[in-house]
Formats: structure tokens, C-alpha cells, sequence
């Protein structure tokens, strides 16, 4: 399965998309996967595409929001975007807090944040 | 109420892998009733908490769900009945309870399941084994 984790890297970003049904094994081992390569390649940023998940129950938001923090130790800002409104709304009566994973509605406003991100750095 | 049973599914649940089955069950039965979409992932969602719930908790890990078409007038509804034999729940007020979790997880899964469906019900003490029903219902 690692093999099969879609990462793409654009620039010192690293783009994740997630999709399908998966098993929770699988989660986790993408979660192991991403997070070497984070490290490697030592990103600024990470984009973790959601918008293929018609389902994110409390396993999986929990790795997602695992996954940003570990982004975070090691560097990277991580933005979660493409959740469906079915399962935002979903997530919110179950319980799930995501508030300390950053959010945006698509990968292009996901990437223009990052982008931002990197503007204010280098004007600072 | 009416239950149309020639549309009944049952689901062993033995491992994590069988979550995908329950799951992927729930969703069509979802769509026979005409579950809007947001209704729907609610409903999934809440049987994969409760599956997951068994294969953490259940002796062995090891129950089963029963997934079945329901019929009320002209409404449509599917109603799910996760069953195990495991050791069953002893404060079933604090497991009901947002955040509480003696397996190390967020502590969602009952409170949170029950929150996302039209109708819950439980029924569990210790040595008895769980018995989780819940039910979602189409316009």
C-alpha cells in the first residue's frame, strides 16, 4: 500500500490525496508513509486532499488530525482540504473536534494559503 | 410498521478488515431508502463507529450486524442491529458519556453514533453482551 499513497510534491509542498473506503490499517500506514516523507523531502507545507472520502468517521479524523501534528513537529504546515459538506456536518454532531488543523475549501485555495505563508516569511 | 425482510443482510464482523463490508452494506441499503446524502453518511458513519466498537471490544472481537429495510407508510428507513457476546457494558451512563473511553480511542463512538441517527437503542450490562440498534429514516 505505500506504494500506493498519491503524494505529489510542488515545490517544498507535498500534496495527499485521500480517497476511497479504507481500512484503518491502511490510514495508518499512509500516516507512516506521509510522514517520512515530510521528512525527506523536508516540506514547507503539506495539502491533504480529503474530497475523495465520502467517509471520515472518528479513526480516521483522528489520524488526519495525527498527522498534522506530526507535520507540524517536523516543519511542515499541513492544510486539510475538499471535506464534503455531508461530512463536515457529520463530523461535527459526532463530536470530532478538528480545531487545530487548518482548513480550506479546495486545493488551489489550500495552496494559495501556503503560498501566503511563504510570502509573509520571506517579507518578514 | 412494516419490516421487509426479503431485505435483510447480515454482516459478521471478525476484524478490522469487515468495517469495509459494513459499510459498504449500510450504503446500500442507505440509497434503497432514499437517504439524502447528508442522512446517509450520518448513518454510515454511526455503523462504523458501532462495528469498530466490536472489533475492540467484543470478546474476540467478534458480533454481527443485521441491516434491514424498514417500510412505515410511505416512508422508508433502514435499521441496523449490531450484536455481540462480549463483556458488555457495566456504566453504560458513562460510556454514553462524550469523551469517556476505557480502549484508548476518542470516547465518540456511543454518544456520537446516537447523536447522528433518527433513533438509537441499547441494550447491555455485564456478561450480556451489547446490543446496538439503530435506526435512519428516508423523507
Amino acid at each position: 500500500m505505500p506504494d500506493d499513497v498519491p503524494m505529489m510534491r510542488i515545490g517544498s509542498n507535498l500534496l495527499v490525496t485521500l480517497q476511497g473506503d479504507l481500512e484503518d490499517a491502511t490510514v495508518e500506514q499512509i500516516e507512516r508513509v506521509v510522514t517520512r516523507e515530510v521528512a525527506r523531502i523536508q516540506a514547507r507545507g503539506m495539502l491533504i486532499d480529503i474530497s475523495g472520502l465520502s467517509l471520515v468517521d472518528s479513526f480516521v479524523a483522528r489520524v488526519i488530525a495525527r498527522l498534522v501534528g506530526m507535520a507540524r513537529l517536523l516543519g511542515a504546515r499541513a492544510t486539510l482540504v475538499g471535506m464534503q459538506p455531508a461530512v463536515a456536518l457529520t463530523l461535527v454532531e459526532l463530536g470530532v473536534s478538528m480545531k487545530h488543523v487548518h482548513t480550506a475549501l479546495n486545493a488551489e485555495q489550500g495552496l494559495a494559503r501556503l503560498q501566503g505563508l511563504r510570502d509573509d516569511r520571506l517579507d518578514g | 410498521m412494516t419490516v421487509s425482510t426479503d431485505n435483510a443482510h447480515l454482516v459478521t464482523i471478525g476484524a478490522e478488515s469487515d468495517l469495509l463490508r459494513v459499510r459498504t452494506t449500510l450504503r446500500a441499503e442507505s440509497q434503497v431508502a432514499g437517504l439524502g446524502l447528508t442522512s446517509a453518511t450520518k448513518f454510515i458513519t454511526a455503523g462504523s463507529e458501532l462495528a469498530r466498537n466490536i472489533v475492540r471490544y467484543a470478546l474476540h472481537g467478534q458480533g454481527e450486524v443485521l441491516i434491514e429495510a424498514l417500510e412505515e407508510g410511505s416512508r422508508k428507513g433502514v435499521r441496523a442491529t449490531f450484536t455481540d457476546a462480549g463483556p458488555g457494558i457495566a456504566d453504560l451512563d458513562a460510556a454514553m458519556t462524550d469523551n469517556f473511553t476505557t480502549g484508548g480511542g476518542l470516547g465518540l463512538g456511543l454518544p456520537g453514533s446516537r447523536r447522528l441517527v433518527d433513533e438509537f437503542s441499547i441494550d447491555t450490562g455485564p456478561g450480556r453482551g451489547t446490543t446496538v440498534v439503530i435506526t435512519q429514516w428516508g423523507r
